[in-house]
C-alpha cells in the first residue's frame, strides 16, 4: 500500500475537535482547537484510527492524501 | 396477534430511539462534551441509534402490514393518506418514515453529497419527530391505557428542553428563545386540548378511520 499523509482543509475545518480525541497519536489541538497534524506518512499499524478520524469528522475536512 | 403485538411494540421502542437520537443530535450540534462523554462517542451513539430507529421501523411497517388484523399495504407506509385504516394518522407515519429513509440515505452518502446538502436535507429531522410523535398518539393502540400517553409525553418534554437548549445558544439567541418558546406554547395548548378530546374521548377508533368493519370486534 502507499504511504499516505493525514491533512486537513482549513477552510472547511470548524474546529469541533473529533479528530484529536480519535487520533491521538497524531493529531493535536491549538489553542483555538484547530488540529496540528504530524506532517509524516501514517504508519499501517495506525490507518485504521486515521480512516477513523476522517469517517467522523463533521466538517468533512480531514483527508487522507497519498505522499510522494 | 403475535404481529399486531410486535407491530405495538417496535412502534413504541422506535419513538424512544428517534428522541434519543434528536436529542443526541442536538446535543452534538451545540458541541456539548465532558470527560466521560467526549464529542466522538455523543456522535457515534446518535449515528448508532438512529440506524436502530432506521431497523425498528423496518420491522414496524412490515408487521403491520403482514398482521391480517388492520388492512395496511405496503404503500401505505411510504405513501402517505392513501390507505383504509385510519389514513391520516398511518399517513403522518408514512411521512415521518420517507424523511427517515431521507435522513438515513443522506448521512450514509454524506462523504459523496457534502456537507452543505447533507446539513440541508438534515434540517428534515425536525420534522420528522413531530410526524412520529402525532402518528403515535393518533394510531397507537396504547395510548388509552395510559403508558403509552405518559412514554410519548416524556418524549415530547426532552425534545422540547433540547430544542430550547439549542435555540438558546444560537447565536441570535433573544429572537430564537422566544420564536422557539411560541411555537412549543402552541404545539402545548393544542396538545392539551385536542388529546382528551381526541385519542382518549369515547369513539376515537371509530373518528380515526378504522373500517366499521374492524369495530366489532374488540383487540
Amino acid at each position: 500500500m502507499r504511504p499516505e499523509r493525514l491533512v486537513v482543509d482549513p477552510t472547511a475545518c470548524t474546529a469541533h475537535g473529533m479528530c484529536a480525541e480519535l487520533f491521538p497519536e497524531w493529531i493535536q489541538l491549538d489553542d483555538w482547537g484547530y488540529p496540528m497534524i504530524d506532517s509524516g506518512d501514517v504508519p499501517p499499524d495506525l490507518r485504521d484510527h486515521a480512516e477513523r478520524a476522517v469517517k467522523m469528522c463533521p466538517a468533512l475536512a480531514l483527508k487522507l492524501r497519498r505522499g510522494s | 396477534m403475535a404481529l399486531w403485538y410486535l407491530t405495538r411494540a417496535t412502534g413504541g421502542v422506535a419513538l424512544v430511539l428517534l428522541t434519543i437520537t434528536l436529542v443526541l443530535g442536538i446535543v452534538d450540534v451545540a458541541r456539548l462534551s465532558s470527560q466521560r462523554t467526549p464529542r466522538f462517542v455523543v456522535d457515534a451513539v446518535h449515528r448508532t441509534a438512529s440506524l436502530f430507529v432506521v431497523l425498528l421501523v423496518a420491522i414496524h411497517v412490515l408487521t403491520a402490514v403482514l398482521d391480517s388484523f388492520a388492512p395496511i399495504r405496503l404503500a401505505d407506509a411510504i405513501v402517505p393518506f392513501g390507505g383504509t385504516y385510519r389514513p391520516v394518522w398511518v399517513g403522518l407515519g408514512a411521512l415521518s418514515f420517507d424523511l427517515l429513509l431521507a435522513l438515513a440515505v443522506t448521512s450514509l452518502l454524506r462523504a459523496r453529497i457534502g456537507v452543505r446538502a447533507w446539513r440541508t436535507v438534515h434540517w428534515a429531522a425536525y420534522a420528522c419527530w413531530p410526524f412520529a410523535f402525532m402518528h403515535a398518539l393518533g394510531t397507537g393502540s396504547d395510548i388509552k391505557p395510559g403508558w403509552m400517553l405518559w412514554l410519548s409525553l416524556a418524549c415530547a418534554a426532552a425534545v422540547a428542553l433540547a430544542v430550547l437548549a439549542r435555540a438558546a445558544a444560537s447565536y441570535s439567541a433573544g429572537v430564537a428563545v422566544t420564536g422557539v418558546t411560541a411555537v412549543l406554547a402552541i404545539a402545548g395548548l393544542a396538545l392539551a386540548l385536542w388529546i382528551p378530546a381526541g385519542p382518549l374521548a369515547n369513539g376515537w377508533a371509530k373518528k380515526s378511520g378504522t373500517p366499521s368493519s374492524l369495530l366489532g370486534g374488540k383487540r
